[in-house]
C-alpha cells in the first residue's frame, strides 16, 4: 500500500509537468489546429536559461544566495524569454503559413524544433548543465511514502497556474475572444475579434506555462541538456491527446493521468507479468496509451466529437 | 649555429641513453614499425595524447638499447593514425596501418573501434595490443589479439567481490541503460554478485536518455535491497543518486568507472556522498615502478602522465619484449614469446596473458565519494576469467 501511494506522488508530480506542457499544445491546436512540436523545446530554452541564471548566481556568491530569489529571478528570465521565443515562432514561422495545407505548418513546426535545438546546442554546448541544489531536501513523510518539498511546490504551482489559466479562458475578455475564435476564426474575426493578437495570445501562454515547467523539470531532476526537450515534449502531447486535443480540461487530465499510468506502469509491470515485461518498458507505456486512445477514442477523454471543419 | 644546435639534439638523444653509454657501434640497422590509432582529435583526444605518449616513452627507451633483432639493430618507429573513435574511420585507417608493413600494433583505444579492426590486423597476421575493454575483443577467436588493461569481465568481477564481501551486501538490486556499455558491465557484476554468495532481487532498466527513476526506485525499496548497482553513464546515476535519499534507501549506490566523474559529482550534489564507483588500473603511487614511470614520463613529456600511459608503455615493452626473446621482429616469430610472455612491468610485477590475450592479473581501484570529493578505498586484484 505504501509503495502504489509512494508510485501515485511519484506520477503525479511528473504529471503535473506534463499537464503544464500540454496545455501549451492543447490552447494552439484548439485556436490554430497546428500541433506545435516545437514546444519541446521552449520547454528546454526555459530549463536551459533557468539554470544558467542560478548557476551564475550561485558562481558569483556560493554562500549567500537566497534559494527562493535565485528560483524566483530564473522564472523572471525563463518565463520572458520563452514567450519570446514562442511569440516569434508564430510571427516569423507559422503565420505565413496559416492559410497553407496543414502538413507544411506540421513540417515547419518540426523545422522551428530543430533550428531551437541546435541553437541551444551552439549556445551551451553539448555537455549536461546541473542545476544548483540550493533547495532544501526536505522531505516529509506522508504515511510510508515521502514527499520532498519541492514535490509539494511543483503539484501545488502547476495546480494554481492552471486554475489561473481556466480563469483567464472563462473569465476575461482575451479568453472570450480565444474560445470565439477556437469556435470559428472567420466569424470571430468579423465579429471584431483580433485574430492575430488572440494567435499571439496562445502562444505566448502556452509559452509561458512551458518555462514554468522548463524550471520545474531542472530543479526537480538537477538537470538540463539540450535534448532534454524532446522526449517531454512528446509525452506532453501524448497527454494532450489522452485527455482530448483542444480542451483544456483534457490536458490537465490527461497529464496527470500519463504521470500515474508511466509511474505505475513501471513499477508494477514486473510482478504483474510474472517478468516477462520489465521497466524497460517504462517509455512504452505512454505510447501504448496513445495508440489506444487513438484507436477507440480519437477525440479523446474529454474531447468533443467535431466533424471536419471546412 | 647549425653546427651547436645539432650538438644540442645529439645531447639530447644522449640523454635517453643514460645508462648506455658505451653503446657497441651499431651494426647494420633495421626499422621496425608499429602501427597505433586512437583518437586524436575531438572530445576523446586527450585519452589517445595519453596513450601515445607512453608508447613513445617505451620506444624511445627500447631504440636507446640497441636491441638486435634478426641480425640488425632495430629501431622502433610509430605509425601513428587517428581513428577519431569512430568505428568506421577506424578501419580504413586499419587499412592503412596494415598496408605499411608494420610489425605489430599497439590500439586502438575505444572498444568501438578495436574490435572491426582487429580483423584487418588478424588477416595481416599482425599481433595487435589494445586498451580496448569489451570482453567481446579477447573473444572473436583470434589469436593476435591482447590488451593493455582490464576487461569488462574483470572490472565487473572487482566490483561484484566488492559489493558483496566489502560493503557486505547479501541482496543486490541491479539498474543498467540497456547500452552494450552498461548492460554488458551490469551482466558481470551479476555474475559476480552470485559467485560470491549474493543474490540478485531485482533488475530494473532505464535508457540514456531518461532522467526520472523514481517509479524504478520506489519498486526496488520495497524489496529491501542492501546495495544498488547501475551500469550506465553520469547523466543518469548523478539524478538517480538524488533520488534515491530523496525516496529515503539507504542502501549505497555502486557503479562503474563513467560514474567517477565529476560531472557526476555536480549533478549528484550534496547527495553524492557514499556513492561508490570502480575504475580499471590503479593510482601510479600503487603500481609496481609507478614513481620511475612518472619521473621518467615528466621528464619528457613536462606533465602529469594520464591513467593509460603506463598501461599503454607496458603494452609497448610487452610487445618489444616478446620480440627480444624471439630475437626476431616477424610476427610468426615473436607470437608465440607474446602469448607466453612473463615478465615485471611499470604497472604490475607480474605482466602475463592468458589462452584470450587477456592480462591473467590486473588491478581494479575502487572509489568513494567523501565530502564531495572522490577518494580511493581500495585496490583489488582481479583474476581473468
Amino acid at each position: 500500500m505504501d509503495i502504489l501511494f509512494q508510485q501515485l506522488i511519484n506520477g503525479i508530480t511528473v504529471g503535473s509537468v506534463y499537464a503544464l506542457v500540454a496545455l501549451g499544445y492543447t490552447m494552439v491546436y484548439g485556436i490554430i489546429g497546428l500541433i506545435n512540436f516545437a514546444h519541446g523545446d521552449v520547454v528546454m530554452v526555459g530549463a536551459m536559461a533557468a539554470t544558467s541564471l542560478v548557476l551564475a548566481l550561485v558562481a558569483a556568491d556560493p554562500a549567500g544566495v537566497s534559494a527562493w530569489l535565485a528560483v524566483g529571478a530564473a522564472l523572471l528570465l525563463a518565463i520572458p524569454a520563452c514567450m519570446a521565443l514562442g511569440w516569434a515562432a508564430e510571427r516569423l514561422a507559422y503565420r505565413p503559413l496559416r492559410r497553407a495545407p496543414r502538413l507544411a505548418a506540421l513540417i515547419t513546426a518540426i523545422g522551428v524544433s530543430i533550428i531551437i535545438q541546435n541553437a541551444a546546442m551552439m549556445g551551451w554546448g553539448r555537455n549536461y548543465l546541473s542545476f544548483p541544489h540550493i533547495i532544501e531536501p526536505m522531505v516529509f513523510q506522508l504515511g510510508g511514502a515521502r514527499i520532498s518539498l519541492l514535490q509539494i511546490l511543483i503539484i501545488v504551482s502547476a495546480v494554481g497556474i492552471m486554475a489561473g489559466l481556466l480563469a483567464v479562458v472563462h473569465r476575461t475578455r482575451l479568453g472570450t475572444a480565444m474560445r470565439a475564435t477556437a469556435q470559428n476564426r472567420e466569424v470571430a474575426g468579423l465579429m471584431g475579434v483580433n485574430i492575430n493578437t488572440v494567435i499571439s495570445a496562445a502562444f505566448v501562454i502556452g509559452s509561458a506555462l512551458a518555462a514554468v515547467a522548463g524550471v520545474m523539470v531542472a530543479a526537480y531532476y538537477g538537470v538540463a541538456q539540450y535534448t532534454m526537450g524532446f522526449m517531454l515534449g512528446l509525452k506532453a502531447f501524448t497527454a494532450a491527446v489522452l485527455g482530448g486535443i483542444g480542451n483544456l480540461g483534457g490536458a490537465m487530465l490527461g497529464g496527470l493521468l500519463l504521470g500515474v499510468i508511466e509511474s505505475l506502469g513501471a513499477g508494477y509491470i514486473g510482478d504483474l507479468t510474472g517478468g516477462v515485461f520489465g521497466s524497460n518498458y517504462q517509455d512504452v507505456f505512454s505510447f501504448i496509451v496513445l495508440i489506444l486512445v487513438l484507436v477507440f477514442r480519437p477525440s479523446g477523454l474529454l474531447g468533443e466529437r467535431v466533424g471536419d471543419r471546412a | 649555429m647549425q653546427s651547436t644546435k645539432a650538438f644540442k639534439s645529439m645531447a639530447a638523444a644522449a640523454a635517453f641513453m643514460a645508462g648506455c653509454a658505451f653503446a657497441p657501434a651499431p651494426a647494420a640497422q633495421t626499422v621496425v614499425k608499429l602501427g597505433f590509432a586512437a583518437p586524436l582529435t575531438g572530445p576523446q583526444s586527450h585519452y589517445g595524447e595519453d596513450m601515445k605518449n607512453g608508447l613513445e616513452l617505451a620506444l624511445e627507451e627500447a631504440n636507446a638499447q640497441n636491441i638486435e633483432l634478426d641480425g640488425k639493430t632495430a629501431k622502433f618507429e610509430l605509425v601513428t593514425r587517428d581513428d577519431q573513435a569512430d568505428p568506421r574511420t577506424a578501419v580504413q585507417v586499419a587499412q592503412q596501418i596494415a598496408d605499411e608493413d608494420v610489425k605489430g600494433i599497439l590500439g586502438h583505444f575505444n572498444s568501438g573501434t578495436t574490435i572491426p579492426a582487429s580483423r584487418i590486423y588478424n588477416d595481416a597476421g599482425v599481433p595487435q595490443i589494445a586498451m580496448a575493454t569489451s570482453p567481446e575483443y579477447t573473444r572473436q577467436g583470434y589469436d593476435t589479439t591482447f590488451r593493455m588493461m582490464t576487461s569488462d569481465t574483470q572490472q565487473g568481477a572487482a566490483a561484484g567481490e566488492f559489493i558483496v564481501k566489502d560493503l557486505g551486501a547479501k541482496n543486490v538490486a541491479l539498474i543498467d541503460d540497456r547500452t552494450a556499455y552498461g548492460q554488458g558491465l551490469a551482466d558481470e557484476v551479476a555474475k559476480a554478485v552470485e559467485a560470491n554468495g549474493g543474490k540478485i532481487i531485482t533488475r530494473e532498466y532505464t535508457t540514456d536518455k531518461a532522467n526520472d527513476f523514481t517509479s524504478i526506485l520506489t519498486n526496488i525499496k520495497s524489496r529491501q535491497p542492501d546495495a544498488i548497482f547501475f551500469g550506465g553513464l553520469d547523466a543518469q546515476s548523478g539524478p538517480m543518486r538524488r533520488q534515491m535519499l530523496t525516496l529515503g534507501i539507504k542502501a549505497p549506490l555502486v557503479s562503474g568507472e563513467m560514474t567517477r566523474s565529476d560531472t557526476f559529482l555536480k549533478l549528484a550534489g550534496d547527495a553524492a556522498n557514499g556513492t561508490y564507483a570502480s575504475l580499471a588500473g590503479v593510482p601510479l603511487k600503487q603500481m609496481a615502478a609507478g614513481e620511475k614511470f612518472e619521473a621518467a614520463y615528466k621528464a619528457r613529456f613536462n606533465k602529469e602522465p594520464g591513467v593509460y600511459a603506463p598501461y599503454a608503455y607496458d603494452g609497448a615493452w610487452n610487445m618489444i619484449t616478446a620480440m627480444k626473446e624471439a630475437g626476431s621482429a616477424e610476427p610468426k616469430a615473436y607470437l608465440p614469446k607474446l602469448a607466453a610472455l612473463q615478465r615485471t612491468g611499470a604497472t604490475s610485477e607480474n605482466i602475463a596473458y592468458d589462452e584470450h590475450g587477456d592480462l591473467k592479473e590486473i588491478s581494479v581501484t575502487i572509489y568513494e565519494v567523501k565530502n564531495g570529493k572522490w577518494e580511493m578505498v581500495k585496490t583489488m586484484v582481479s583474476k581473468a576469467n
